[in-house]
């Protein structure tokens, strides 16, 4: 074990963790938003009852997802300084940006959520959480600006042997950035939908609170609706803006090995990296991944062989992250299509509300598995085509690294396995 | 001032805001055990840092993210130099932060308890460690030329270093007493007026040691003797202590906690006044020293941060004086009943 593979271990269970927070977050705050203003509108009881009762679960997640946010920030400083020195002119700036100007709006007005119940107006306290969401969506914006510059590095210039910034707006609106953006936005919203939508199922099998979670579910549902199948679009888009920007990505996403024109989708395929193909392959599709990449079944899309080894990403991870979120993906579309059919009659359809309440984890699995991909996709580099991930790397003792790993490991599991027991409690009980 | 220098001094108000607000929750936190005698008090002092302390822990984020901004390489050398302690840090704040939102959720005396452990270690960890480490910087840390850290976390928990964990932990510690005062009503109320009082006469001797030992352990006077105005910092600052203990004995307890913030803040000014321009001194080579000369970010991206500075920061402070405003009374019985207080 050495610095390098502690401190990737590190990163990668810290940013893992940090987003089972995160979507649930940007997500809930928009649909809790949503009901409070019905509540100010309407002035019906239930929708107070349903401001309060998902307010609790987005506060427990809130904390959890602040707390880990913290040590991301910091943790470029101490695993990962000679990336620092080298990209801080640009990058330190994206996340100094994130807090000024919207991480201090949503934390702020946190507490002024929790405790101003009956210091400020109902008009403003709904306004408040208009606000966190909006200023979370910020975060999310700036975020994923700095990661898309590390996948897709613009507006730089190479000087006193560092990255130095030569334009603000290219970084800013950095194309790569606007499309993470998007599809990770949408995909929050899909988790928070499912989430919502499972645990109202819950409740409905139950018969218990029928009103109630009705109401939620198909709140949650329009949402649900609208973003995954935003989502699949979306998602194409990013996919094939990759053949451009990260074409070793790309070919190891789709386990493609040899250039060529009219390059097939394999509906499976297995890789064998050793020998430079696939051990397996079936089902080819003549022509989709040049359609996909390039609007054009004739296209030549570029294979892993046309790099040099030490520059691919690991190919069996990047390919299998990638065809089990698309497969999710489709699931989450053709779900909730079902769930808008039935949408009158859900009390009564307990087999699509049983996979609902059990498809609340797939979400989850599918944001991991997308990070799996955006990150492990890019290795070798840490910045595309700029920077190995093996120069990066802080010149420190393997030893605190070992120490610190182990203690982000126990303290995460433990808060972790904490703070989904309250939200599961909590959401078991159902409204007071 | 050129844009080094200015972002010198911005980088010091930054963090000095931040041991002025989560200073006093921080203070909270490390008399907790010692102050609540029951439950009902442990939930005042709880639910007084409640609607505040998440919005004062970002002044820290801001501080390393703008450290990250404006000085990559002090970022760099000076966050992997202190890599342990650092984590320490990280961790106290990620327990702290949860007890707030876990401690209330279940009726148990047990549970309770380890968030209560939870919240005084997570405040008492950041507070001596990140006075800890200031101090050695004023004092200089083994970093070589490559800005590789030749030490341990040890080697920072030299006798001045240590003094300035101490003096840290008094200074937010009165700080949260004074705030506690504020918001608490009847006995905790006169009980912590009472340990504001104590606690001060004790970071005063502190104080005054640490002042004296600077001169011993650092060359920080330096700057002062070459230009005899700066004195009037350290004037202000010293004023500002002492002006804590005159507002307790007026009962002006606001006055005293105003008073209390300008002493932290000029803590932090006293030791990067002295150092300027250097902002991590090598204690094996001044050559290897950072400055905000050779640690700074390219000319573009200080003049689009301060920009960005300028407007941000006093939105900012406005949004949070609203914040504090709307809560500045007593934490009574009806915001303990709140549904989702802590």
């Amino acid at each position: 074990m050495d610095v390098l593979l502690l401190s990737r271990l590190q990163f990668a269970a810290a940013t893992a963790f940090h987003f089972l927070f995160v979507p649930l977050t940007l997500g809930l705050s928009v649909l809790i938003a949503v009901m409070e203003t019905r509540y100010v509108q309407t002035g019906e009881e239930i929708h107070l009852k349903m401001t309060r009762f998902w307010g609790k679960v987005f506060l427990i997640n809130f904390a959890m997802g602040v707390v880990t946010g913290i040590t991301l920030e910091f943790q470029f400083g101490t695993n990962w300084s000679r990336y620092s020195e080298f990209m801080g002119d640009i990058f330190g700036s994206l996340l100094a940006i994130e807090a000024l100007g919207f991480f201090f709006l949503e934390s702020i007005l946190i507490g002024v959520w929790i405790f101003g119940w009956n210091k400020i107006s109902k008009r403003t306290h709904a306004l408040v959480m208009w606000l966190i969401a909006f200023a979370s969506t910020g975060s999310a914006v700036w975020i994923l600006t700095a990661n898309a510059w590390m996948q897709h590095p613009v507006g730089y210039v190479i000087r006193n042997g560092r990255a130095e910034l030569e334009s603000f707006a290219d970084v800013a609106l950095n194309k790569f950035a606007i499309l993470m953006f998007f599809h990770t936005v949408a995909a929050a919203y899909v988790l928070s939908a499912f989430f919502v939508m499972g645990v109202s199922a819950y409740h409905l099998l139950k018969n218990r609170h029928v009103a109630f979670f009705m109401k939620s579910f198909r709140m949650a549902l329009v949402l649900g609706l609208i973003f995954s199948f935003f989502l699949v679009v979306e998602g194409h888009l990013h996919g094939s803006d990759l053949a451009k920007t990260q074409p070793t990505k790309l070919a190891a996403m789709e386990s493609h090995w040899e250039t060529t024109r009219r390059a097939p989708i394999y509906l499976f395929s297995f890789p064998d990296e050793q020998n430079e193909r696939n051990m397996v392959q079936i089902g080819p599709i003549p022509g989709l991944l040049s359609l996909l990449a390039f609007h054009s079944t004739e296209a030549e899309v570029k294979g892993l062989k046309d790099f040099p080894p030490d520059e691919r990403p690991p190919v069996f991870i990047v390919s299998a992250s990638f065809k089990l979120m698309v497969a999710l993906g489709f699931y989450f579309a053709l779900a909730t299509l079902v769930g808008f059919i039935l949408r009158n009659r859900l009390p009564e359809k307990r087999w699509y509300l049983r996979i609902m309440l059990y498809s609340i984890p797939l979400p989850y699995i599918a944001a991991e598995l997308g990070w799996t991909l955006a990150e492990v996709g890019r290795q070798p580099w840490i910045v595309y085509g700029l920077m190995k991930t093996a120069d990066a790397v802080s010149p420190i003792a393997v030893s605190q690294v070992a120490l610190s790993l182990t203690a982000f490991l126990l303290v995460y599991g433990v808060l972790g396995a904490v703070a989904y027991y309250l939200i599961i409690q909590h959401v078991g009980k159902g409204p007071a | 001032m050129d844009l080094q220098a200015i972002w010198f001094f911005l980088w010091v108000l930054l963090w000095a805001v931040y041991f002025m607000t989560d200073g006093f929750d921080l203070g909270m936190g490390v008399l907790l055990p010692f102050i609540a005698r029951n439950e009902r008090e442990k939930r005042v002092i709880y639910n007084a840092a409640g609607p505040l302390w998440d919005g004062n822990e970002v002044w820290l984020i801001t501080a390393g993210g703008v450290t990250f901004a404006a000085f990559p390489v002090l970022y760099a050398v000076m966050f992997s130099s202190l890599y342990s302690a650092l984590m320490l840090v990280l961790f106290g704040l990620i327990v702290r932060g949860v007890s707030f939102e876990f401690r209330g959720k279940v009726e148990s005396p047990g549970w309770k308890r380890i968030w209560d452990g939870c919240m005084f270690l997570g405040s008492l960890l950041p507070a001596v460690l990140l006075g800890v480490a200031f101090a050695n910087i004023f004092r200089g840390i083994p970093i070589d030329g490559e800005g590789v850290y030749q030490g341990t976390l040890f080697t920072l928990l030299n006798p001045y270093g240590l003094l300035g964990g101490i003096l840290f932990l008094l200074l937010v510690s009165v700080h949260g007493a004074l705030w506690l005062a504020i918001k608490a009503e009847g006995d905790l109320h006169e009980r912590a007026i009472r340990l504001a009082k104590g606690l001060w006469a004790i970071l005063l001797a502190v104080a005054v040691l640490f002042l004296a030992a600077s001169a011993i352990s650092t060359d920080i006077y330096r700057n002062y003797m070459a230009r005899p105005l700066l004195f009037v910092f350290i004037l202000i600052t010293v004023l500002a202590l002492l002006g804590v203990r005159m507002f307790l004995a007026r009962g002006a307890l606001w006055r005293a906690w105003f008073s209390s913030a300008v002493t932290i803040a000029g803590a932090c000014f006293y030791g990067f006044i002295g150092l300027f321009p250097r902002m991590l001194p090598s204690s094996l080579n001044s050559e290897f020293s950072l400055t905000a000369y050779n640690a700074s970010s390219s000319p573009l991206t200080l003049k689009i941060m301060l920009g960005l500075a300028l407007v941000f920061v006093p939105i900012v402070i406005l949004y949070q004086a609203w914040a504090y405003n709307l809560f500045k009374g007593k934490v009574t019985e009806e915001t303990l009943s709140y549904e989702d207080a802590y």
